[in-house]
């Protein structure tokens, strides 16, 4: 713990009471942060598999996983980089309905979400069970913008935001957790806003 | 994507101690600070740390920066662009002196970076050229200059960080909003990089969100496979740069 840094006075005085700690409200903005191209998905390309320690590994195309009943998200999201965004809404699936389907081995403790472009990130399964997770493909009512995951991306609002894959098409169930990209490269392996676990060793 | 080019970089660990050395303001809205890091931990050209401000009160305001210094210089240099309403860039630009202590946190980023040793095609914006600067700076020192391509873009040049440096090392200069004497006005075009681009190239994108955009689409249409492509995007919000 150091002390203050000399003439630094910060700007808000009133501290929302949603802002984990290190996170500053963005407002409207919505910053892309991404480490590759935007890869151009058309919906009728895209699938996604649930594979890995599952009882029945099962793919759904676009037109079926719309056609599983549908799940929403009100509330805030948290990047790494310091931006918290309030009052977002997504619409999609929840995770459990796809788990339902591929019926989990009892030993599968992890998930590995991998994206199109092969990005991957790695999740205890517990944080994307119980309501706590979702594939979505609407925000705000509007179809997913392709630089913020169109047509799919993987949402956990309640992690950092790079554990919530853009572009996702695989969720792979393992029995021992393996580190992802920004994982293998000093990012923390859960990534919790409120404990601020944004590095390794966090 | 695959896993990064060295596998495994080694955690950022626990916030550390940097004296500020020097400052200047080489752009109307950029400020070049030199930092003496106690104990630190070499870096990779293409890293970034994170600056940790904290008030009287005990408010604290963290950002990201590109590191702009090669591995082998003593200190860390880092520019930062003065965002509008930049909580942290407007203190670093505005208020900080040589002596004063900051709180920093790095190196970080595992990905985007280069490993001194294999051909690479540059590509910036702005402030997004920082980080390429120490990718350059290491070539020199490797006496590998050989190895690097660049592009970068600004609106004018006295708006572009490292403008006299970037261009004595032969960067193509795409200004926007002025010519440059062998190119007329305008932003980065497809034909500007085709004749940087080839082969085994590894390319390193860093700029604002729409220019990485842009200049990543203008590259996976030149041809480059995406896998080959690494970008580094700064949010309109003033998450990094």
């Amino acid at each position: 713990m150091t002390g203050p840094t000399r003439g630094f006075l910060g700007r808000r005085r009133e501290r929302d009471p949603r802002l984990p700690p290190g996170q500053y409200d963005t407002g409207a903005d919505w910053p892309v942060l991404t480490a590759e191209p935007t890869p151009r998905i058309a919906p009728e390309t895209w699938s996604i598999t649930v594979d890995g320690r599952v009882a029945n590994p099962t793919t759904w195309t676009w037109d079926e996983v719309h056609r599983l009943p549908g799940s929403e998200y009100r509330g805030d999201i948290h990047c790494v980089t310091t931006w918290s965004k309030f009052d977002t809404h997504f619409a999609g699936v929840s995770v459990d309905t796809l788990l339902e389907a591929a019926g989990p081995a009892p030993e599968a403790a992890f998930v590995m979400a991998t994206a199109k472009t092969g990005y991957t990130t790695n999740l205890p399964l517990a944080d994307v069970t119980g309501g706590r997770a979702w594939l979505v493909w609407e925000f705000g009512g509007e179809p997913l913008p392709i630089e913020h995951g169109g047509p799919v991306r993987l949402l956990v609002p309640h992690l950092y935001f790079w554990k919530s894959a853009k572009w996702v098409t695989r969720l792979t169930l393992l029995q021992r957790d393996q580190p992802g990209f920004w994982e293998q490269n000093g990012y923390h392996d859960r990534g919790d806003p409120w404990r601020e676990q944004r590095y390794q060793g966090d | 994507m695959g896993s990064s080019p060295g596998g495994r970089r080694a955690p950022a660990g626990g916030w550390r101690t940097a004296t500020v050395t020097a400052v200047d303001r080489p752009t109307p809205r950029g400020v070049r600070l030199r930092l003496d890091v106690a104990d630190r931990i070499d870096h990779l050209p293409g890293q970034h740390y994170v600056v940790r401000l904290t008030a009287e009160d005990g408010y604290r305001a963290q950002r990201s920066y590109s590191v702009a210094s090669p591995p082998g210089d003593p200190q860390v240099e880092l520019f930062v662009e003065r965002l509008e309403d930049g909580e942290v860039s407007g203190y670093l630009a505005d208020v900080v002196e040589p002596g004063d202590v900051l709180e920093v946190r790095g190196p970080i980023g595992g990905w985007f970076v280069w490993d001194g040793g294999s051909p690479a095609l540059l590509v910036g914006g702005g402030s997004g050229v920082v980080p390429l600067v120490a990718m350059l700076r290491t070539a020199h020192d490797l006496g590998r200059s050989d190895l690097l391509r660049l592009a970068v873009a600004a609106r004018t040049r006295a708006l572009l960080p490292y403008a006299d440096e970037l261009a004595g090392s032969g960067a193509l200069l795409a200004l926007s909003r002025e010519p440059n004497g062998i190119r007329r006005a305008g932003r980065l075009v497809a034909e500007d990089l085709v004749p940087l681009w080839e082969p085994g190239q590894t390319a390193y994108v860093c700029g604002s969100a729409s220019f990485a955009e842009a200049a990543s689409q203008l590259l996976v249409g030149l041809g480059v496979p995406a896998p080959d492509i690494r970008v580094e995007r700064f949010g309109p919000s003033g998450t990094s740069g």
